[in-house]
């Protein structure tokens, strides 16, 4: 791919804008990133953070820069108007959709402080409906080979049973949504 | 054999609490919110829970914090009920309570619901089932902000999954005198848990008290994190036993003197500052529950944690005032509690 600017050299610095959920992307050349202010990625150190927080957020910014070429910028929530640069600096999330505006970007963070990126816990009934039942028949699956394994044939039988009832009212459950 | 009772009454686990953070679907978070926003939360978590199945909610009282004075929320702060960072926001924020202060329910702090259960002794477990039971009937009428993969969405990435943070209370004078304190704080960060002194700045955790909670909330369940930090909190407890029955086997009469000079001073003293007085607390604490004294309640040493923290001072003195007047108020309440 050629750069955008000057049309001549390869394009090798990709700059994804992402402004209200809209997707505009430029593909620059080495030289003409360096003259372009798009590509300014100087990391506002912040203050005034926990502690703890902060360095994190410090070696993830490390992370980030350890991607070659791959330049984030002006990524915004569309609900909160929120900018990823705001999170960067406050630590703290405007709204709930920040999560799925920012989702790409704060993956190695979630990673780095959590150590995992896949929520285990307790479920709400209202909005976890369906995942709660996918995680059940996921759970009696899981026993349900335990038991064929260990030839617990009426255990076994018992758990199919529950398995396809859970999964009629999946059925019934994502044909309402 | 030991002459201190076991764990659970041994004054080790001073208190228990499981705080869940909720946010409502849809709804920016308090650091962005409106003010008619942030008040339409407060209105609708409020009635959410009256209308809800929860029995107990007719006993919960709302209070708007800008109809509180400073020095009372202030004490509220140092009796653990509510947050220093809520108070930065009491315009906008709100508290529901129950009569005994067990059950605290911060609204629009950092995020739009911390629900906070908060038990004496070592009671993680009963104070989870009373929180689960509090946040199954607020969501009876409220939606949460939820996430298959992030699980509860909050406002600081830290918290989000759970939204859980259980922690606990601990008096550790013995290891924190045979520098094995140092041990504790490497070990329970491996394992995904945090201890910090509760009172003093950085490291020195004055009066021996410590705080010890999980420190990941994403990629466990609540039963996991909770079953784990009662693990760490019993090998805590076992630990500080053991350098109290090394120190008891030594009989030396330097841990008695030191004993009996902090009450010495707790009871004489015409004048104590907070950093003065915690120390001494602990150090009577610990000589009363290692049999060296028995003339003190071990209850009214820990009420005195609390009564001698500056607004909670000066709110039995019903009046502001200056540290140094502080220091004497003090010195005589502190006098009059021993007596
Ligand atoms: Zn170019
Ligand atoms: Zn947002």
């Amino acid at each position: 791919m050629l750069c955008q600017k000057c049309n001549q050299r390869e394009a090798n610095v990709h700059i994804t804008k992402i402004i209200n959920g809209v997707k505009t992307e430029l593909h620059l050349c080495d030289e003409c990133a360096r003259e372009s202010n798009e590509a300014n990625i100087s990391i506002p150190i912040t203050f005034g953070m926990p502690m703890s927080f902060q360095n994190i957020l410090e070696g993830f910014m490390e992370m980030m820069g350890g991607i070659p070429h791959q330049l984030i910028e002006e990524i915004s929530c569309p609900m909160c108007h929120m900018t990823f640069e705001n999170f960067k600096q406050t630590g703290r999330f405007g709204c709930g959709n920040c999560y799925s505006a920012f989702n790409d970007n704060i993956l190695p963070l979630m990673k780095r402080i959590h150590g995992n990126i896949q929520h285990t816990g307790k479920v709400p009934k209202r909005s976890g409906g369906i995942l709660k039942v996918k995680r059940d028949i996921e759970k009696l699956k899981n026993e349900l080979k335990m038991a064929v394994a260990n030839e617990e044939y009426e255990k076994a039988a018992r758990l199919r049973d529950e398995i396809k009832h859970l999964e009629e009212r999946l059925n019934n459950k994502q044909d309402k949504e | 054999m030991s002459f201190f009772s076991k764990s659970n009454d041994s004054g080790i686990v001073l208190t228990s609490r499981i705080r869940f953070a909720r946010n409502i679907d849809g709804m920016p978070f308090p650091q962005v919110l409106s003010d008619s926003a942030s008040k339409k939360v407060i209105d609708d978590v409020y009635s959410a829970l009256l209308n809800s199945s929860f029995s107990e909610a007719k006993n919960l009282k709302l209070i708007n914090l800008k109809d509180m004075d400073r020095l009372n929320m202030m004490a509220m702060v140092e009796r653990h009920v509510i947050s220093r960072d809520i108070i930065e926001n009491f315009q906008r924020a709100a508290i529901i309570l129950d009569n005994d202060e067990k059950i605290s329910i911060m609204l629009n702090e950092e995020d739009h619901i911390r629900l906070q259960v908060m038990y004496k002794g070592l009671m993680l477990k009963e104070a989870f089932e009373d929180a689960n039971k509090i946040d199954d009937a607020i969501e009876e009428n409220i939606t949460y902000a939820f996430d298959a993969k992030f699980g509860y969405l909050t406002s600081c990435p830290t918290n989000v999954g759970t939204g859980m943070r259980a922690s606990v209370m601990l008096h550790l004078p013995a290891l924190t005198f045979t520098k094995n304190i140092n041990n504790i704080l490497n070990t329970v960060s491996q394992v995904g848990m945090t201890i910090r002194g509760l009172y003093g700045e950085g490291s020195n955790a004055l009066g021996n008290i410590y705080q010890v909670s999980n420190q990941v909330a994403l990629g466990f369940s609540e039963e996991e994190i909770i079953n784990s930090l009662i693990a760490v909190i019993n090998k805590i407890v076992d630990q500080e036993e053991k350098a109290r029955e090394i120190m008891a086997q030594k009989r030396s009469i330097a841990l008695e003197d030191d004993v009996y000079r902090s009450l010495g001073l707790l009871k004489f003293a015409r004048s104590l500052d907070t950093n003065e007085c915690l120390p001494l607390i602990s150090q009577v604490r610990l000589g009363d529950e290692m049999g060296i004294i028995k003339e003190v309640d071990i209850k009214k040493l820990n009420e005195l944690i609390t009564l001698i923290q500056p607004a909670t001072l000066q709110l039995l003195d019903k009046r502001e005032l200056e540290p140094k007047d502080r220091d004497v108020v003090r010195a005589r309440m502190v006098r009059e509690y021993l007596k």
